[in-house]
């Protein structure tokens, strides 16, 4: 049985006149011990969907369900059985660690003891400092007790919100190694972000933008459904390069990614031809290569292809 | 009951670690009664007066020394021309000049009638009324004092007694007014704060995902408040009896108990608030409006309510401070058991009931 289900979930903020349309019919199911990742910029509608999901919202149409139990009407029961990391820091910054922790084990109906074998690998890294308060602990720590807090009562479903933004490249790193050893728990694990690259390490993806889900899959079968050649060049002048390469007539898009230019190409076109373009104009000793398209370059061509087709 | 005993004490860290608004919170009570008490006060002591003799004789000597002797007036200046009395006022080193004309005895002595002029700075009229009542006073003590011997054919003497409060101390009055201050303040801006605090921080978002009923929650953070309340009862109470002198009259359990409801009014009233705003400032400007002025001009502790238009008199009576000042000038000053107040507590408990339920139905299991 699916864990989480979504179905044509919309939701709108504010009155006619300045109406915002959050969530626009947005389906998905994620399957129990999944960890699922919800992809998309700033706005496309991340936290609204989680709040519907844990209970915090009510969904304007369609419907949703949590382990079987309805969003709206069984809120009580999914309360007791979620756990749920809001994307700003929210916990008690004048208690220390421990008192944290302990509140909200005994808010949950349980003790730090009984589910200690859970947050074992993520508390003892934290656990030296737990006379400190939470206001004071940076903010990799900050992150590790608020996952804690949302796991002591373990949960059958644990909600992050964009858990990594605003952290270092090294506790990510780290956060992402947690969130796979608890999905060996068999934990339920959905978990929004904006950053593209963190999407291949999920189970299964889905991306959001403007409040409508573009696309569900594996990373691999993201990157597996992009069709077209992709090339990676370089020069140094590389604004001039990117202005030549966006008016190529080969080219369906070319933008800068690190510290190349993507192209993609339209299908029978390829890296020599694109070479031979640049050599007439002018530019001889320019790096172009073939590349395997990463999950952001399919995302970057899913985001496209939608607000194409809105315009 | 665990997670309720929890959260309590998650409350009382979050009090007690706030060093300052602890502070203020058991201090403020204190602070105010003593500023009341010894400092603001509308009773007039020592007001420094100056006398424009142009007799100077026995009996302008006797009265001068009178007035001196009071309690009310100081006699600090002595004025030998009418310009210099307007300039005295102009300095603003007098309060009140009194004015003796030529011939004063000799006119009281032999046509049985002498005048005196009383000067008083009426920016303050309050002030000035008062001035003048209590020299007028003085003047016909020794008026009274000199025809003794004279006897007049009718007199009508009136005696007066000044029940519950003989000597006419300020601090019978300000003392339940500070209560039902104090009270209102640290309950209903606490609470209203205290749990948009929550809201603002985003704690409230995990809370409501959470097993504890939202009830639980609300009722766990107005329980510290209570204490504190308690706590701040017992200060202005000990510090009135053995401080001010103000007895406790009647009974200190009943006393105890009302203010208890009363506090449990503004609690819930902060807790309205709290439900219907989102951020802190928000709620502590509707407090302070909503209630502390209201408190403070409408339930008759600083102004009569009597001398009030109708328009506010009827306004008055949905302020839950008016109530409990009448009831704790009842118990307190007059000595009067329930009996006596018993109409007044009702209408408290339907406040409380009222805004009970009316904050419990606002409160949002969900953000929004």
């Amino acid at each position: 049985m699916a864990s989480v289900v979504a179905n044509n979930l919309t939701k709108q903020y504010g009155k006619k006149k300045d109406l915002v349309q959050a969530l626009k019919g947005v389906s998905f199911e994620v399957e129990k011990g999944e960890l699922f990742g919800i992809i998309g910029p700033d706005g496309a509608g991340k936290t609204s969907l989680f709040r519907i999901l844990t209970t915090l919202l009510l969904p304007d149409g369609g419907a949703a369900s949590v382990d079987g139990l309805d969003v709206v009407k069984d809120f009580k029961a999914i309360r007791q059985r979620v756990g749920y990391m809001p994307g700003r820091f929210s916990l008690y910054q004048d208690l220390t660690i421990e008192e944290n922790l302990e509140f909200f084990a005994t808010i949950f109906n349980t003790t730090i003891q009984e589910n200690y074998d859970l947050i074992k690998d993520i508390y003892s890294q934290i656990e030296p400092f737990k006379d400190r308060r939470a206001g004071k602990l940076s903010g990799g720590m900050k992150q590790k007790l608020a996952l804690s807090c949302a796991l002591i009562h373990k949960p059958s479903v644990l909600f992050l919100d964009e858990p990594t933004t605003g952290v270092d490249a090294v506790s990510r790193k780290e956060f992402w190694e947690m969130l796979r050893s608890l999905k060996e728990q068999g934990i339920t694990i959905l978990v929004s972000t904006p950053y593209m690259d963190e999407a291949s390490l999920c189970d299964r993806v889905a991306l959001i933008q403007n409040g409508t889900i573009l696309s569900v899959n594996t990373p691999d079968g993201v990157i597996a459904s992009y069709k077209h050649p992709l090339v990676a060049v370089k020069d140094d002048n590389m604004l001039q390069l990117l202005n030549l390469l966006q008016q190529y007539e080969g080219g369906l898009d070319a933008y800068p990614f690190g510290e190349y230019h993507h192209v993609v190409l339209k299908d029978g076109y390829t890296t020599a031809s694109v070479t031979t373009y640049l050599q007439e104009q002018q530019l001889d000793h320019v790096n172009v290569h073939s590349i395997r398209a990463d999950i952001e370059d399919c995302f970057i061509a899913l985001m496209k292809t939608e607000s194409h087709e809105h315009k | 009951m665990k997670q309720f005993v929890s959260f309590v004490k998650k409350e009382f860290h979050h009090i007690l670690r706030d060093k300052r608004t602890l502070f203020i919170l058991l201090g403020m009570p204190i602070v105010q009664i003593l500023i009341f008490g010894f400092a603001l006060t509308n009773e007039v002591k020592n007001s420094q007066i100056a006398i424009f003799d142009q007799s100077n004789d026995v009996a302008t000597q006797a009265l001068r020394s009178e007035l001196n002797a009071s309690r009310y007036f100081d006699v600090v200046k002595d004025i030998h021309s009418y310009p210099e009395i307007e300039a005295a006022f102009k300095r603003g080193t007098i309060k009140l000049a009194v004015v003796f004309p030529e011939n004063f005895a000799n006119d009281l002595d032999h046509f049985n009638t002498a005048q005196v002029q009383l000067i008083a700075d009426a920016s303050d009229p309050n002030v000035a009324n008062t001035l003048t009542n209590y020299a007028t006073a003085i003047i016909l003590d020794y008026q009274d004092r000199i025809t003794n011997s004279r006897r007049l054919p009718y007199t009508i003497n009136t005696e007066m007694r000044m029940l519950y409060n003989p000597q006419l101390k300020g601090a019978y009055s300000f003392v339940p007014g500070v209560m039902a201050m104090v009270l209102m303040l640290v309950c209903t801006l606490m609470t209203a704060i205290t749990i948009v605090r929550e809201k603002e921080l985003g704690t409230m978002e995990i809370m409501l995902v959470s097993p504890m009923q939202p009830f639980k929650i609300v009722v766990a953070k107005a329980v510290p408040y209570l204490l504190l309340s308690i706590v701040n009862i017992t200060s202005i109470l000990l510090l009135s009896v053995f401080v001010l002198d103000v007895p406790v009259n009647g009974s200190l359990l009943l006393l105890i108990l009302e203010s208890i409801l009363f506090t449990l009014t503004c609690l819930a009233f902060g807790l309205l608030i709290s439900t219907k705003t989102d951020s802190q400032q928000t709620a502590m400007f509707i407090a302070l409006t909503g209630m502390f002025l209201p408190t403070i001009m409408l339930s008759g502790f600083m102004f009569p309510i009597e001398n009030m238009p109708l328009p506010l008199r009827v306004i008055s009576n949905i302020v839950p401070a008016k109530w409990y000042y009448y009831i704790v000038k009842e118990v307190m000053i007059k000595g009067l058991g329930i009996t006596a107040v018993w109409k007044e507590t009702l209408i408290l408990v339907g406040m409380l009931l009222f805004l009970l339920v009316l904050s419990i139905r606002n409160f949002k299991i969900r953000l929004a």
